[in-house]
């Protein structure tokens, strides 16, 4: 049984097409997990990045199915997915209505209209082509996986460190961290808190909206309501995983990639294990460290506290 | 500000909360009003004609034969989750894993029925504890969390959702945990053993429309909840805990009881309300099925909000609910997909939640102007 299992293991980690499969299934996570680790930053666990994920899908169907072109429907699926984030955003930091109930309610609207729309409208849509970087493809194991895939993919690469430059290296970042750690402090400062917020949940719809669109051009090439399924989720578990740091949460990425990807390759190498457990992973995982390291990672102290001058 | 302001006369302070009371209800209608054009906006670009769709509705819902036995039915387990989601909300805990705990409780009810070997009226009961308790350990785990480890219980029972989905669907591929054991499956369908028929609930028929006497349960647990919220000891400091932990705290309401037990009681709610599916017949047919929840956990969250945490006010809002939810089988006719009916209820919530933030924006500036004046 053991034994069975570590060959099984080893057949996997053998596979090109593991990496291949692992690493895009973990790209399109680190689309969601980028953004939604500004908003967490800024103070807000944004759970609608999961209805800002399919909307972004949703209209990067819509988009390529009316101009044929790639990238004019990654575009639109960033803009769909910015309409989600400002929705939440002017529902939760403007009207300060609760920001769970406000994302959750988000979610089953994106979901019903998308559904709704793909029923009466059915977009036409294709994958976009894989471009292999010349070079680096060569690589053995790794190369085809991280240079080899559907060129959507690579605009991760630069996000990733830009994301990163923001928030540590710009005054709009430390005022965005300053906004989640302290709202009362940053608001004597004169940094509008409410504007910090709503512009990191924005910034979390956008990239969302791009994941979903990857999701759609650059992997599965057709949409479905299930297309997402829960992954807007599995990118905040990853951020919290991830202990808000842009590194852990791209590890966490990596990690629940992967292990969908193991999930799916595991019974076509002969070793039927058990997809429940693996499916469950991210959470389980997500909830375990939260537990054991608890008090060692450090949240934005003011994460999920609405901000009202004057109130506590 | 002048004094007459600041003390007004008998006379126009009935006048002002008239006015007020005008305000805002114009608000909430106003609201509800933009929604719906929204949804008809919506339905009027694809091509669809709201009024035959919401005469469509009606028929699925209320008019047709036997429909509003059936928005009846549906409205229970909506109606038991919005009332566990009262509690923790009275608390000031915000609990949005309803979907996970009442599957749960579904699927513990069924692993008890499964495994007892005995039927009958009292394995009914101990099938609807197995429910109350499945519901109520699934809480557990986010209160433990919130209140042992300090993780908010929001993260958690969101994250328990998609843990609860698979365990039990790892328990549907195993024959000796929920799977029905029966060779002669056509299809192998991961469904669990039928309930026995002298273990099920009553159902009672009413001018053609059926539903089970689970109705009364509801409605009188929705009484219960009321009172206890409004009326005990108990519910007042729930209530303290909620407004003010910190005031609660000064007052000696412990934080990790209270606020446990409100999560705890919420889950049992869901738990509750999953047993009653199982048992009155409406949801899988008397037996577990991979998909059982079918969304009635998140939307019996919907309903609470709706209802804006008033266990009485929860009634009236899950019948409509579930309303839409039996109206949108009556859809297919039109040739409007029934997903649509998602966007209304979205597109309800939304707007129901609007209002009283727009007053509370409201008031502040009123009352920031005013102390302004002052200084």
């Amino acid at each position: 049984m053991i034994v069975d299992f570590f060959s099984a293991v080893g057949d996997v980690l053998s596979s090109e097409s593991t990496y291949s499969s692992g690493w895009r299934l973990a790209t399109a996570l680190g689309f969601v997990a980028v953004g939604e680790w500004i908003a967490e930053r800024a103070g807000t666990i944004n759970i609608s990045v999961e209805g800002a994920m399919l909307g972004g899908a949703f209209a990067a169907a819509m988009g390529y199915d009316a101009t044929g072109s790639i990238a004019v429907g990654l575009l639109v699926g960033a803009g769909a997915g910015l309409v989600v984030g400002a929705v939440q955003a002017h529902f939760s930091h403007n009207l300060t209505a609760n920001q769970f109930v406000v994302g959750l309610t988000l979610n089953i609207l994106v979901l019903g209209l998308a559904s709704f729309l793909n029923s009466t409208l059915k977009p036409e849509t294709a994958a976009a082509h894989v471009f292999e970087v010349p070079g680096l493809v060569e690589i053995p194991l790794l190369g085809p996986a991280l240079f080899g895939q559907p060129w959507p993919l690579y605009l991760l690469y630069p996000l990733v460190p830009l994301a990163w430059w923001l928030v540590h290296r710009t005054r709009w970042g430390l005022e965005v961290r300053a906004v989640g750690e302290n709202p009362q402090a940053a608001d004597v400062s004169s940094i509008n808190v409410n504007a910090r917020r709503r512009q990191a949940i924005y910034i979390a719809g956008i990239t969302s909206g791009l994941g979903g669109g990857y999701l759609l051009l650059g992997q599965v090439g057709w949409y479905e309501d299930s297309i997402v399924g829960g992954q807007g989720f599995i990118a905040i578990a990853a951020v919290i995983f991830g202990g808000w740091t842009l590194r852990g949460a791209m590890l966490g990425c990596l990690l629940f990639g992967s292990a969908n990807s193991f999930r799916l390759s595991l019974p076509g190498v002969g070793h039927p294990l058990n997809s429940e457990l693996l499916s469950s992973l991210p959470f389980v995982l997500t909830i375990c460290v939260m537990a054991l390291f608890a008090h060692r990672t450090r949240e934005p102290q003011s994460l999920a506290r609405p901000f009202i001058r004057g109130l506590r | 500000m002048t004094t007459a302001a600041l003390a007004p006369g008998a006379e126009s302070a009935r006048f002002s909360r008239t006015r007020e009371g005008a305000t805002v209800l114009a608000v909430y209608l106003t609201s509800i009003a933009v929604a719906l054009l929204v949804a008809a906006l919506v339905l009027w670009a694809t091509g669809g004609s709201p009024t035959t769709v919401l005469s469509a509705m009606l028929d699925g819902s209320v008019r047709a034969d036997a429909r509003w036995g059936r928005t009846i039915s549906e409205a229970i387990p909506l109606l038991l989750v919005a009332l566990g989601t009262t509690v923790n909300a009275k608390a000031g805990l915000v609990n949005i894993g309803q979907e996970g705990q009442l599957f749960v409780g579904a699927a513990l009810a069924t692993y008890v029925f499964t495994h007892i070997g005995v039927s009958g009226p009292f394995v009914l009961i101990l099938i609807m504890l197995a429910g109350v308790v499945g519901g109520a350990i699934w809480a557990g785990i986010a209160s433990a969390l919130r209140y042992r480890r300090r993780m908010p219980e929001v993260l958690t029972t969101l994250l328990l959702v998609f843990v609860a989905a698979q365990l039990v669907g790892y328990g549907l591929k195993n024959s000796n945990l929920l799977l029905d054991p029966t060779p002669d499956q056509a299809n192998r369908l991961l469904v669990s053993e039928r309930l026995d028929p002298s273990t099920r609930l009553p159902r009672l028929s009413w001018f053609g429309n059926e539903f089970p006497v689970s109705a009364f349960v509801a409605l009188a647990l929705a009484v219960v909840v009321a009172l206890v919220l409004s009326r005990t000891i108990v519910g007042f400091r729930l209530q303290m805990l909620g407004r003010g932990p910190r005031t609660a705290h000064r007052a000696g309401v412990s934080e990790s009881r209270y606020g446990g037990m409100a999560l705890v009681v919420s889950g049992a709610f869901c738990g509750l309300a999953g047993a009653f599916m199982l048992v009155g017949g409406d949801f899988g047919n008397y037996r577990l099925t991979p998909g059982f929840a079918v969304n009635i956990g998140w939307e019996g969250l919907l309903v609470a909000l709706v209802a804006r945490s008033h266990p009485i006010v929860a009634i009236p809002a899950a019948f409509v609910f579930a309303a839409l939810r039996t109206g949108s089988g009556f859809l297919a006719a039109t040739g409007v997909d029934r997903d649509i009916t998602k966007v209304v209820q979205a597109l309800l919530v939304l707007a129901l939640l609007g209002p009283p933030a727009i007053l509370f924006v409201r008031d502040r500036r009123r009352a920031l102007a005013a102390a302004r004046d002052r200084v």
